[in-house]
């Protein structure tokens, strides 16, 4: 079984569920990418993993362990960790502060994870004392991931990373998060740019209207003319 | 030169150390709206009556100390007093916040909800207030009243003019000064503060990150309580502490709050003095000083004033359409209207 499991996760805003039925599994060390149109409910997939929505339906498992009754912060505690897609960073706090609030819930200390996280984000480094609202695009998601990486999750969920980043810095996102998982973390992520992601992908999930329409590994959905025909443009 | 020198007395006098010792207090107040504003996310229009219900809990300890004989001359009562008012003002404060707001966190009020609700509890602490110490006028200072009187200035400088400062002013300007430096040094150096801030800028990020709300609420209320307890104290140590007073000082205070961008710390301490002293410029009567600069033809006869006192609090509001026309978002802003 593996590490991360949503299992038949069925829920939505309100009554009406946006995702049905739908599965998503992640292995440590393993990148998950979701892709699909847009309204597919792949953001609504990521946030009923992450326990900001309940479930109307289905179960999420970390580790065999059900923890679909948990709080998002509970769910920190048990090592996941979660960037949002938009205000994923503190603005008026400076770069090194952003950090240290994503560790704010471990006790211990955090200045190895701190090194960690600028030996993976160097520029982090150079810039810790400027105020992250002032950063470029491209760096402001590196602060958002370096901030949910302070914590040292077993899984990590990045809800479109590259969203609004020009295609250089993209690649070079990309290249970290690789990084990132070969450190041994579970990453799913939800993109649109569907074919880079895909290209890094172990595994990939292509969600159409909230379904699960194709899932496998990402160079056989990159291969499949049907999904290359309908997602990625030809 | 004498007589510019005694023209410069009057000012000083009449204006600068007045203005410093009123600049402080509203600074004070305008922090204490300006947290609640950037942690609760709304308007405290109860915040006037936080300061007077500060002040009463400082002049109920004053009077019981006093009777005890207790006093640390030349130092006002109130002084020992403020700690124990503080820690009264913070339970009222958590009171209200269990009692009431809590509720419309849980429930996610609109802002304009909040503002109706702390306008109620306005009324009802300005009420228990009253019922407990009524609406009397009351003198709060004692101990050495001056720290310097006009005439030893008069008979040190030789000067027409007197210089006093009272020993209140003192206090209002050097407790500001170190309450300010305290709380600057709390939110940018420890953990809880960091954690304030960062709950201020992106709640649902401060959330995921572990902070907890309730906790960054809880030292929310009590710093307010602190801050409102000192600015209400010494304004009464300064003037008196009369009840009604303090829901006017609402109008400077949040003037003050919104001409230094609201929500931003600085801006507030800023504005508090923006404030104070054009409330004193406008409305000070410049006859003695221009009698002394002019030449004896062009000396006035009538007061020269802007103003008169009685309209002090129409400055505020002037001064507070004027930003709102042209720096909507406080002098700090970055962004132009």
């Amino acid at each position: 079984m593996s590490f991360l499991v949503g299992e038949n996760m069925t829920c939505g805003y309100g009554k009406s569920c946006i995702i049905h039925d739908c599965t998503i599994t992640a292995d440590l060390g393993e990148i998950v990418v979701v892709v699909g149109p847009n309204g597919a409910g792949k953001s609504t997939a990521m946030k009923a993993i992450f326990g900001m929505l309940s479930l109307v339906r289905g179960k999420i498992l970390l580790n065999e362990t059900d923890i679909s009754e948990l709080k998002p912060q509970e769910r920190v505690l048990c090592g996941m960790g979660f960037v949002p897609q938009t205000s994923n960073i503190f603005a008026s706090m400076t770069v090194e502060e952003n950090l240290e609030m994503g560790a704010f819930i471990r006790e211990d200390d955090v200045s190895e994870t701190l090194q960690q996280v600028f030996e993976l984000f160097p520029i982090l480094r150079d810039k810790r004392y400027q105020l992250a609202g002032e950063l470029s695009g491209g760096q402001r998601q590196q602060v958002a991931v370096g901030r949910a990486l302070m914590t040292e999750p077993k899984v990590l969920i990045l809800d479109e990373p590259t969203a609004g980043v020009s295609p250089i810095v993209m690649d070079d996102l990309f290249e970290r998060i690789t990084e990132v998982a070969r450190s041994g973390i579970a990453v799913l992520m939800v993109e649109q740019n569907a074919k880079q992601a895909l290209s890094i992908a172990d595994k990939g999930y292509v969600l159409v209207q909230g379904r699960n329409a194709y899932s496998d590994t990402g160079e056989a959905l990159m291969a499949n003319e049907e999904v290359r025909r309908t997602f990625l443009g030809g | 030169m004498d007589d510019f020198l005694n023209a410069s007395v009057i000012i000083a006098n009449f204006i600068l150390i007045p203005g410093l010792a009123y600049g402080s207090q509203l600074a004070l107040g305008a922090l204490g709206v300006t947290l609640v504003f950037s942690v609760l996310r709304f308007s405290n229009i109860a915040h006037g009556e936080t300061m007077a219900a500060g002040a009463m809990f400082t002049l109920l300890f004053t009077w019981w100390f006093k009777s005890m004989s207790i006093s640390i001359e030349p130092f006002p009562t109130a002084i020992l007093a403020l700690p124990f008012a503080t820690v009264l003002a913070a339970c009222l404060c958590l009171i209200t916040d269990v009692s009431i707001y809590r509720y419309y966190r849980k429930v996610k009020a609109e802002p304009a909800i909040y503002i109706i609700v702390s306008v109620g509890v306005m009324f009802v602490y300005s009420g228990f207030i009253r019922f407990l110490i009524g609406p009397n006028d009351r003198q709060m200072s004692d101990g050495q009243r001056f720290l310097f009187k006009a005439r030893e200035f008069k008979n040190l400088t030789g000067l027409n003019e007197g210089l006093a400062i009272k020993t209140s002013q003192v206090i209002s300007i050097s407790s500001a000064f170190v309450a300010v430096g305290v709380l600057f040094w709390f939110l940018k150096h420890t953990r809880t503060g960091k954690s304030m801030r960062a709950f201020s800028d992106n709640e649902d990020l401060a959330l995921l990150s572990g902070i907890n709300p309730e906790r960054v609420v809880l030292v929310c209320w009590i710093i307010t309580a602190i801050l409102a307890t000192l600015a209400g104290s010494l304004y009464g140590l300064d003037k008196s502490f009369r009840p009604f007073v303090f829901m006017q000082l609402l109008l400077p205070i949040f003037a003050a709050a919104i001409v230094g961008g609201f929500g931003n710390p600085v801006g507030a301490i800023v504005g508090g003095f923006i404030i104070a002293f054009s409330e004193l410029f406008v409305t000070f009567a410049y006859k003695r000083v221009l009698t002394y600069i002019l030449p004896e033809s062009l000396a006035p006869n009538s007061l020269t004033q802007f103003l008169s006192t009685d309209y002090k609090i129409a400055v505020s509001f002037v001064i507070l359409v004027l930003v709102l026309l042209i720096k909507p978002k406080g002098i700090f802003s970055q962004e132009n209207s």
